[in-house]
C-alpha cells in the first residue's frame, strides 16, 4: 500500500505533486487509503513505553520552562468575558509574577470575539493571539460562514486561526471537500498561521487520524491540532504519536515541515513531560520549539509552575502561591 | 498359508502366490538391495519371501512421507477423516483375507483373530472421526492480559518413523499407524519382523483407498537394521519406537537426539483396549499464534 | 547523540532496597546449607564487572542431598497435602512476589544486566503472574483433558538459563507445583541472585522444606542433576547443542523430558504492514534483552517493494535506542551478560563482516568497565550467511529479503529451529495463511515477544518439545 503512495510523492524527496493527489476524489482517496495503517494496539504500546521515561533534575528543570513556552493558553467557553480574556493575557505575560526568569506561554487562544481584546492586552509581548474559527467546535456552518468567521478574526488582529476541520464531510469520504475547505480558511488566513483541528476523538480510528493529519498538511495547515477540548477523548499520547509520524513522514517526502498541537486533558506537568518525550523520541529536536510543538491547555501552566517551584525551592508547593485566572 | 493357497483352488489347480513388497510413496517396489528373508507362520511352516528393506529403502521411504507432507497435512480435516474412513470400509472387504493372515501369523485362533481384525477396521472408524475433532480437544482460546486474540492449535509434527508393534501384526500396527496420520502426518512405518505380512496386506488396502502416495509408508525387514536410520534420519519428526525392544530403544532414543525427534517410548499396550488421545497428541505441535485486538 | 536539546539526566534506580549477602550456600530442605563437595565462585554486575557476591557451586553430594529432601518432601509431604492447599501456596508466592517486586527487578537488572524497565515491566510482573495462574490449576487438574485425577510425576530437576533468570524459574516452579511435584532447581551460573531471593520468600511463604531446593552453579552441576537417577522429570531451557545431551543422557530412563531450545525467528513485514508499528516490533523482537532472547526475531525478512522504507525506518529509529546503565530508568539496551557471551556475539558478528554483510550500528558509546555490544544490523544477507543460521542471542539483526508470500514463507521455515514467527502486514487473510504455513510454536502477527502465563509457549523441530503456559503447560508435569 505504501507502494501506492509514493508514485504522486516520489518517495522520499521531492515535493508531492498535490494537484495530481487532489485532482478529484477518488485520486484523494487512493493517495490517503494507501498510507500506512496504523495499529491500534502497537501505537498505544510504544506511547505507552515512552510515557514510562523518568524525567528527573536538569531535564526535568529544563523540560518544564520548555512546556510553559509551548502552552496556548485556552479560554473557549460561553461565558468568556473581556475581564477574563485580559485577566488570562496578564497570566500569559507574567505566569508567575514573584519568579522574574518564568518563561512566557507561546499564546493566547480565545474566541473570534475575544481577539481585539487580546490583542490590545498582549500589545508588545511576544505572546501571540490565537483564534479558533469556521464555527468552532462543531464547525457545523456553511463554507462562506466559517471564511467570514476568518477573516473577521484575522481582521481583527489574531495571528493564529485554529480551525476545525468538517468530520461530517471527513467520515463520508468527501475528502476532497474537506481539502478544499481547508484550502480556502488557508487563503481567507493571509499571513496568520493556520492551525488544522482534527477533532481526533470523533474519528475514531488512528488509520483516520493519519489520513486527517496528511490531508491538512497537504491543504496547507501550519498546524495540525488534536482536538478542540470539547469532546472526549481529547488529545492523547498515542493519538499525538500518530500525528507526530505523520508530519515526520510529511516533512521527509515534501521537505515542508508542519506543527503539531495536542489540546484538551493535558493538566499535569507529568502530562506535559509525556508530551515532550513523546515529540523528542518520535521527531526530535527539530520539534521541540514553541515554533513547532504547542499545548493547548489551561489548567497545565499552574501545575508547571508549581512543580517549576519545587524544582527551585526543594519543597512542594500548594495552589495559594499561584494566580488563578 | 501357502497349503491354503493351493487348497483353495479346485482339483490341481496351482495358486498364484504374491510377492510381497515394500510400500513407498504409493508404488509397490522390492528393496533397492534386492534382498528378501523368508517369513513363516507361528508353527514355522514358509509363508513367503518378504522383501528386506534396506537404509536405502528407508532413505526413500522418508523422502516420500516428506513430499506427501505438504498435502495431506493441509487436507481438510473433513477429507482425512473421509480417507480413514474408507480404509475402514476396504479392510472390511478384505476382512477374511486378513483373518487368515493374523492367525496363521501370530499363531492364534480364528476367533480371536477376527477379533483383532474387527478391532483393527474399528480402530479406523474411531481414528476417522477424531480428525476434525482434536483441535477441538487439544486446541485452546488463551485468555491474554491484553489487547490480543491468542489461540493455540495443534498441528502434524511431520514426518513420523513408526516402529510397529511385533507382536499384534494388525491391530498394533493400526493403532500406532491412524493416530500418526489421522491429524495430517506422514508415516514411514516399519512392520512387524515376523509378522509382515498384515503390514503388506494393509500397503495394498491403502493403496486403493484414497490415501494419498506417500502418506503411508511401509517397510519390512530387520527391524534392528532399518531402525536405526530411521532414529538418526535428520528429516524425521517423530519416532514412535512401540516395536522396539527396551535396550534397542534406548539406543534409538539416543539416535533420534540428533534432531531432536519427539520420542514414544515403547510402553506395556493392550491393543484391544480403546485407545485415549495419548497416540494423536504425541505426534501434535501446539501453535499459538497472537494477534492485537483494535480498530 | 550527544548535544540533543532534551538530554535526560541519570535516573538509576536505588540499590538501598537490596540486602545482598556476601556469600549464599545452597538452598537445600528449607535451609541455606553449606556445600559438601563443591566450590565457590563469583556472581558479577555485567555492567560494572563488580563482584556483587560469592556463590556456591554445588557438587554431586549436594545435588544428591537436594534431590533426597525433594524425595522426601514429595513422599511425606506434598503429594499427600490437599490440590486446595497447594494452590494456597502458590497464590502466597503471587503476592509475595508482587510485594516485593521492585527489590527482585533491581537484583535481576544488577545481576543479569537488563534494563530496569524491562525487568521492572516485564519479567516480575510476569513472575507474578505466572504463580498465580499455576496456582489455580492446582485443584482444578481433573478438568484439565488429561482424565480423571492426573498423577504428578515426582521429583522435577530443572535447569533455566541467565536471559530471563526469575521469569524461568517461575515457568519452571509455578506448574511443577501445581501440578504436585517438588522441584531442584539449578538457576544458571551468571544469574543465581534472584533464584536465591526466590529461596528467601520460600522461607517467608512458609512453604514446606524440601518443596524447592535450589542448587547454584554451572554446567557440572546441571548434568548432576539432570542425570540423577532420584528425578522423575527433567525441564531445560537452554541451548540446543545441551537440550540434544539431555536428550541423549536421559533415553531409556523413565523421565519425562521438555525441553525449550534456540530459535532463529524470521520476522516477515510485508508492504502493506502498518510500518511504524512494525518497525517497533522489529525493534522489540530483537534489541528486547539484548537480544538473549531464544524467540528473538533475528531475522528480518522485508518484502522487497517496501526494504527502503521499513530498513530507513529501523535506522532511524535505533538512533534514538538508550545504551547504558541497566538501573537507569531510561535504558533501552543493557549491558551483555557475560564475557563469554560477549565473545559471541563478536565472533559471529565478525563472520556476518567477513562473510559479506554490510554491517551497521547508530551512533553509541559504550561503557567503558563491563560487557557491551551496540545494536547491529547486517544488511544484504543471505539464507546461506552463518549469521542467518546461528542463534548469535545478541543484539544483532540480519536483514534479509523475499518478494512474495511463499518466499516468505520457505525462508523461514528453512532452518533446523522453530521456536517463533513474525508476521506484519494488514492483510487479515494473509496473516492467517501465514500463521499456517509457518512451522514455529508461536507465531506473533502484528506484534511481537509478547508472553503470558495462559499462552502456550514452545517449539518446533530443534526449538525443543513440551510446552510451557497455560493448560498445556500442565501435560510436563503430570504422568500422562
Amino acid at each position: 500500500m505504501t507502494t501506492t503512495a509514493s508514485p504522486p510523492v516520489a518517495s522520499g524527496t521531492g515535493l508531492p505533486d498535490v494537484s495530481q493527489i487532489t485532482s478529484s476524489d477518488s485520486a484523494l482517496r487512493r493517495f490517503l487509503h494507501g498510507l500506512p495503517g496504523v495499529d491500534q494496539v502497537g501505537a498505544e504500546a510504544r506511547a505507552a513505553m515512552l510515557s514510562t521515561r523518568s524525567i528527573k533534575t536538569s531535564a526535568k528543570a529544563w523540560a518544564i520552562d520548555l512546556a510553559i513556552s509551548m502552552i496556548d493558553l485556552t479560554t473557549l467557553e460561553g461565558q468568556d468575558t473581556p475581564g477574563k480574556v485580559r485577566a488570562l493575557c496578564a497570566k500569559a505575560l507574567r505566569p508567575d509574577p514573584s519568579v522574574a526568569d518564568t518563561p512566557r506561554v507561546a499564546a493566547i487562544c480565545v474566541y473570534p470575539d475575544m481577539v481585539p481584546v487580546a490583542v490590545e492586552a498582549l500589545r508588545g509581548s511576544r505572546v501571540k493571539v490565537a483564534s479558533v474559527a469556521t464555527a468552532f467546535p462543531s464547525g457545523r456552518s456553511s463554507l462562506a460562514v466559517k471564511l467570514a468567521d476568518t477573516r473577521d478574526a484575522v481582521a481583527a488582529g489574531a495571528d493564529e486561526i485554529d480551525m476545525v476541520i468538517d468530520r461530517g464531510a471527513f467520515l463520508s469520504g468527501r475528502y476532497l471537500e474537506v481539502f478544499e475547505e481547508i484550502v480556502a480558511v488557508k487563503e481567507a488566513c493571509g499571513e496568520a498561521h493556520l492551525k488544522v483541528i482534527l477533532e481526533t476523538g470523533e474519528l475514531d480510528t488512528y488509520d483516520n487520524v493519519r489520513r486527517a493529519s496528511w490531508l491538512g498538511m497537504l491543504a496547507g495547515g501550519d498546524f495540525i491540532k488534536t482536538s478542540t477540548g470539547k469532546i472526549a477523548p481529547a488529545a492523547t499520547l498515542p493519538v499525538t504519536l500518530v500525528m507526530l509520524e505523520a508530519v515526520r513522514d510529511f516533512r521527509a517526502t515534501t521537505g515542508r515541515q508542519v506543527g503539531v498541537k495536542p489540546a484538551g486533558g493535558i493538566r499535569t506537568t507529568k502530562d506535559a513531560i509525556k508530551y515532550l518525550v513523546l515529540v523528542n523520541e518520535t521527531v526530535g529536536d527539530d520539534w521541540l520549539d514553541p515554533d513547532w510543538f504547542r499545548l493547548g491547555a489551561s489548567s497545565l501552566l499552574n501545575d508547571l509552575l508549581m512543580q517549576r517551584t519545587k524544582a527551585v525551592t526543594g519543597r512542594y508547593s500548594g495552589p495559594d502561591y499561584f494566580t488563578l485566572d | 498359508m501357502s497349503e491354503r493357497l493351493s487348497s483353495g483352488g479346485a482339483g490341481n489347480r496351482i495358486s498364484v502366490r504374491k510377492t510381497p513388497k515394500l510400500f513407498i510413496g504409493g508404488k509397490f517396489p522390492r528393496s533397492e538391495s534386492g534382498r528378501s528373508y523368508e517369513v513363516a507362520d507361528s508353527k514355522g511352516h514358509f509363508v513367503a519371501n518378504a522383501a528386506m528393506g534396506s537404509r536405502k529403502d528407508a532413505r526413500d521411504a522418508v523422502v516420500a512421507a516428506r513430499k506427501a507432507f505438504p498435502g495431506w497435512s493441509a487436507a481438510t480435516a473433513y477429507n482425512r477423516g473421509q480417507v480413514l474412513y474408507r480404509v475402514a470400509e476396504l479392510l472390511e472387504g478384505r476382512r477374511s483375507q486378513f483373518v487368515d493372515e493374523v492367525a496363521a501369523g501370530e499363531g492364534v485362533s480364528r476367533s480371536k483373530a477376527t477379533a483383532a481384525v474387527d478391532a483393527a477396521i474399528d480402530r479406523w472408524v474411531w481414528y476417522a472421526g477424531w480428525s476434525d475433532k482434536v483441535s477441538q480437544v487439544a486446541g485452546s482460546a488463551n485468555q491474554v492480559a491484553g489487547p490480543y486474540f491468542d489461540f493455540s492449535v495443534p498441528e502434524p509434527t511431520g514426518v513420523v518413523a513408526v516402529i510397529a508393534p511385533q507382536e499384534s501384526s494388525l491391530l498394533g500396527l493400526v493403532s500406532v499407524l491412524a493416530p500418526a496420520i489421522v491429524t495430517g502426518n506422514t508415516v514411514v512405518v516399519l512392520a512387524s519382523e515376523a509378522r509382515p505380512l498384515p503390514a503388506v496386506t494393509l500397503s495394498e488396502v491403502l493403496a486403493t483407498s484414497d490415501v494419498p502416495g506417500g502418506v503411508v509408508n511401509v517397510l519390512t525387514g530387520r527391524t534392528d537394521e532399518v531402525a536405526p536410520w530411521l532414529a538418526s534420519h535428520m528429516d524425521v519428526n517423530a519416532i514412535d519406537l512401540a516395536g522396539a525392544g527396551d535396550a534397542a530403544a534406548t539406543e534409538l532414543q539416543v539416535a533420534a537426539a540428533d534432531n531432536l525427534k519427539r520420542v514414544l517410548r515403547p510402553q506395556r499396550t493392550d491393543w484391544t483396549a480403546t485407545p485415549d488421545l495419548h497416540r494423536m497428541l504425541a505426534h501434535l505441535e501446539t501453535k499459538t499464534v497472537w494477534h492485537p485486538i483494535g480498530v | 547523540m550527544n548535544t540533543k536539546k532534551f538530554d535526560y539526566a541519570p535516573a538509576p534506580e536505588s540499590r538501598a532496597i537490596l540486602d545482598l549477602k556476601p556469600s549464599y550456600g545452597l538452598f537445600i530442605d528449607g535451609q541455606f546449607v553449606d556445600t559438601l563437595d563443591g566450590r565457590a565462585f563469583k556472581t558479577v554486575s555485567p555492567a560494572t564487572e563488580e563482584v556483587l557476591a560469592e556463590i556456591t557451586e554445588a557438587g554431586q553430594a549436594d545435588v544428591d542431598r537436594a534431590v533426597a529432601a525433594a524425595r522426601k518432601a514429595y513422599d511425606k509431604v506434598w503429594s499427600k497435602l490437599p490440590a486446595r492447599e497447594r494452590g494456597k501456596y502458590l497464590f502466597r508466592f503471587a503476592r509475595i512476589l508482587q510485594e516485593r517486586a521492585r527489590e527482585l527487578a533491581v537484583l535481576e537488572s544488577l545481576d543479569n544486566g537488563k534494563p530496569i524497565r524491562e525487568s521492572r515491566d516485564v519479567d516480575i510482573p510476569l513472575v507474578a503472574a505466572w504463580f498465580f495462574h499455576y496456582a489455580g490449576w492446582a485443584d482444578k487438574l481433573d478438568h484439565a483433558g488429561f482424565g480423571p485425577n492426573p498423577k504428578p510425576l515426582g521429583v522435577a530437576g530443572q535447569v533455566i538459563p541467565w536471559n530471563f533468570p526469575l521469569l524461568m524459574l517461575a515457568w519452571k516452579i509455578a506448574p511443577a507445583l501445581a501440578c504436585g511435584n517438588t522441584v531442584v532447581l539449578k538457576p544458571a551460573e551468571t544469574t543465581p541472585l534472584t533464584a536465591l531471593l526466590f529461596a528467601e520468600i520460600c522461607q517467608q511463604a512458609d512453604l514446606p522444606p524440601g518443596v524447592v531446593n535450589i542448587v547454584t552453579g554451572a554446567g557440572d552441576t546441571g548434568r548432576a542433576l539432570v542425570e540423577h537417577p532420584g528425578i522423575d522429570k527433567v525441564a531445560f531451557t537452554g541451548s540446543t547443542d545441551v537440550g540434544k545431551m539431555i536428550a541423549r543422557s536421559t533415553a531409556g530412563s523413565h523421565k519425562k523430558v521438555t525441553l525449550e531450545l534456540g530459535g532463529k525467528a524470521a520476522n516477515i513485514v510485508f508492504d502493506d504492514a502498518p510500518v511504524d508499528q512494525a518497525v517497533e516490533g522489529i525493534v522489540n523482537g530483537i534489541f528486547f534483552n539484548q537480544g538473549h532472547v531464544c524467540c528473538a526475531g533475528s531475522r528480518l525478512l522485508v518484502q522487497e517493494s517496501a526494504y527502503d522504507e521499513v530498513l530507513s525506518s529501523l535506522k532511524r529509529r535505533l538512533g534514538t535506542l538508550r545504551l547504558g546503565d541497566p538501573l537507569d530508568k531510561n535504558t533501552d539496551i543493557g549491558a551483555i551478560n557475560s564475557a563469554e557471551q560477549l565473545a559471541r556475539i563478536r565472533e559471529l558478528s565478525d563472520v556476518g563482516e567477513a562473510e559479506g554483510a554490510e554491517r551497521w550500528s547508530p551512533p553509541c558509546d559504550l561503557p567503558v568497565k563491563g560487557f557491551w555490544f551496540p545494536p547491529t544490523v547486517f544488511t544484504g544477507v543471505s539464507q546461506a550467511h552463518r549469521i542467518a543460521r546461528e542463534e548469535i542471542f545478541g543484539p544483532v539483526l540480519s536483514v534479509l529479503t523475499f518478494r512474495t508470500p511463499a518466499e516468505a514463507v520457505e525462508k523461514a521455515n528453512n532452518t533446523p529451529y522453530g521456536l517463533s514467527a513474525g508476521v506484519w502486514t494488514d492483510k487479515g487473510s494473509r496473516i492467517l495463511w501465514m500463521a499456517d504455513q509457518l512451522r514455529a510454536g508461536v507465531v506473533w502477527a502484528n506484534t511481537f515477544n509478547r508472553f503470558d502465563p495462559a499462552s502456550p509457549f514452545g517449539g518446533y523441530k530443534e526449538s525443543g518439545y513440551g510446552r510451557e503456559g497455560g493448560r498445556h503447560g500442565l501435560e510436563a508435569y503430570l504422568d500422562v
